[in-house]
């Protein structure tokens, strides 16, 4: 389903990233998925987070600049093919992909994936049976 | 015996110097009495008339111009011919958004040409060289300067203008080019593309560089004259008095003679506005008593200098100033274009994703000037896809470039990373190490 992604800008400076992790764990805010995106000039964190407006306000308190987007969490078999069948699903119906993340343990890989269609994309991932992962399952801490 | 393009004013006795000064000033207060409002105005408020300008003693009572002045009466306010006489325009950066205009009449353009035949006399240079003029042609007054001095000493000019480093090297090879024209920096640069090309430097015939338009050390200039074995010149000058030609070095290298029959310098405390005794460092002001389109009186140039009245080895009796050793204010000089902080100032403020909070960055890599822009972003635009990002830096980059005439590298910072201060926000980082 629907879930909120904070997305953090930092500069390439040593220590940034560590002192984002370091508040929220401070403010008993738990990260279920992250990734960082860089640039030679800058980096985007973006992670899924137990409270996201919490995080949002305590990051935003300290003078980090915070975004929150929408991703889709999904799982997959953790088999050969698998995400290549969900994102077919997405390709064929035209829907693009800006970016995803994901990690696969035991017989499971979840994906965290912004599209420019939200809405869309979760429509056709649920006509075609895949298994949504729901904003209480990540929320909860 | 040395060369002096204008033997009867450049070694003129200093007593009549002063003579010709006054005369010459008299005649300017006069015209811009009865022909520029602006300056009537200005005169007739601290109660003066032209009647009151006799000598050069009485230039302190006039009121001094600033660049201020040519912005509020942007852009022909300040012109005192009609404008059907003038047949040139230039114009340089200004404080904000606008640029400082100067027009010139047919007789200005003579000025012009003389003063810069007498820059190049002195330099070394006559009718058998070649002058590669690497400065930029068009509203910057730089190309165009060097262009009419070269013609009028007779020698080759060769209009290149910047830029395109692999042309100017091969045309310096196969034009035989014996005077380089540029700013000292692109002169440095030069020096580094000849050793990496493989041109065997006695396939060159270069022997002078007339070097200009941006502040430089005595070391830089050593470095030039070892990697390029020439004898490098320094010359300086403002688009606002003329452009290039208001003071030449000759070859003794020992302080700039100011072509002082056209344009009077003194030297003042920028506080308190005072005229400064002889050999004190202090802000450089000049008078344009010569000029016809856009005449100056006591013009700030805002550089800061000390003047030495001795007659020089070259026989020249001409006022030396020295090296510029800073400025009263805040202009960047980079690449040889002017720069205020308050223009990327006043580019931020214009667009919605920026905040005026920013810092400017100025280095020299590989004796070029480079320009770096680090600027907080209004946060509702720090977005999550690089891709807006990227393309804000390079709508950032691009209002920067087209308003300055820089290039910049912009860099996104995070919010509220840049020092606030009560007072006098440091904007500027300069890392150039020039005095």
């Amino acid at each position: 389903m629907i879930i909120k992604q904070l997305s953090v800008f930092l500069e390439n400076k040593s220590g940034r990233l560590h002192e984002v992790f370091e508040v929220l764990g401070q403010e008993n805010i738990n990260v279920s998925a992250c990734s960082v995106a860089d640039t030679s000039e800058f980096g985007i964190l973006r992670m899924i987070v137990s409270d996201p407006e919490k995080a949002r306000e305590v990051l935003k308190s300290k003078l980090f600049s915070v975004n929150v987007s929408e991703v889709i969490s999904f799982a997959t078999p953790n088999t050969p093919g698998a995400l290549s069948k969900t994102l077919r699903i997405l390709s064929d119906a035209g829907i693009s992909i800006e970016y995803l993340y994901g990690f696969s343990v035991g017989d499971k890989s979840f994906i965290a994936l912004r599209s420019d269609d939200v809405a869309k994309a979760i429509m056709e991932l649920q006509r075609h049976e895949m298994e949504l992962i729901s904003a209480s399952d990540l929320y909860k801490f | 015996m040395t060369k002096i393009w204008n033997r009867h004013f450049e070694t003129m006795p200093r007593e009549q110097m002063r003579q010709v000064q006054g005369e010459r000033l008299r005649d300017t207060v006069e015209r811009i009495y009865y022909n520029v409002p602006y300056y009537r105005e200005k005169m007739q408020q601290k109660g003066l008339g032209p009647e009151h300008i006799n000598t050069i003693d009485d230039l302190k009572k006039l009121p001094f111009t600033t660049k201020q002045d040519l912005r509020d009466n942007y852009p022909y306010g300040l012109f005192a011919i009609p404008m059907t006489e003038i047949i040139r325009l230039h114009a340089s950066s200004g404080t904000t958004g606008r640029p400082t205009v100067v027009g010139y009449s047919r007789h200005d353009i003579g000025v012009w040409s003389e003063v810069m035949a007498r820059t190049l006399t002195a330099a070394g240079a006559g009718k058998d060289d070649f002058i590669q003029i690497a400065y930029g042609y068009g509203l910057f007054t730089g190309g165009l300067g060097l262009h009419y001095g070269g013609e009028k000493i007779g020698a080759s000019v060769i209009p290149i203008s910047g830029g395109n480093t692999k042309r100017q090297l091969q045309l310096m090879e196969d034009f035989g080019s014996t005077v380089l024209a540029c700013t000292p920096s692109y002169a440095a640069y030069l020096a580094e593309a000849i050793e990496e090309s493989g041109i065997q430097r006695e396939n060159l015939k270069l022997k002078i560089g007339v070097f200009g338009a941006e502040p430089w050390t005595e070391n830089m200039r050593r470095e030039i004259e070892k990697k390029l074995k020439i004898k490098a010149i320094d010359i300086y000058g403002l688009s606002e008095i003329i452009g290039p030609g208001v003071s030449f070095e000759c070859e003794h290298q020992c302080g700039l003679h100011i072509n002082e029959d056209h344009f009077i310098p003194e030297i003042i405390d920028p506080e308190t506005l005072e005229v400064l005794p002889e050999g004190e460092l202090g802000e450089l002001v000049f008078s344009t008593v010569t000029k016809e389109g856009l005449p100056l009186i006591r013009y700030r140039t805002r550089d800061l200098t000390r003047l030495n009245l001795e007659t020089c080895a070259c026989g020249r009796t001409l006022v030396r100033m020295n090296k510029c050793t800073g400025r009263s204010d805040d202009m960047l000089i980079i690449r040889g274009v002017n720069l205020f902080p308050s223009q990327i100032e006043s580019v931020l403020l214009e667009m919605d994703e920026t905040t005026p909070h920013y810092l400017l960055v100025v280095d020299r890599i590989d004796n070029l000037d480079t320009l770096e822009l680090h600027v907080e972003v209004e946060d509702r635009f720090y977005s999550d896809k690089i891709s807006e990002l990227q393309a804000l830096r390079m709508k950032i980059q691009h209002h920067v470039e087209s308003t300055t005439g820089l290039s910049v590298t912009v860099k996104l910072v995070e919010p509220k990373t840049i020092e606030r201060s009560e007072g006098k926000a440091k904007r500027v980082i300069d890392k150039r190490k020039l005095i």
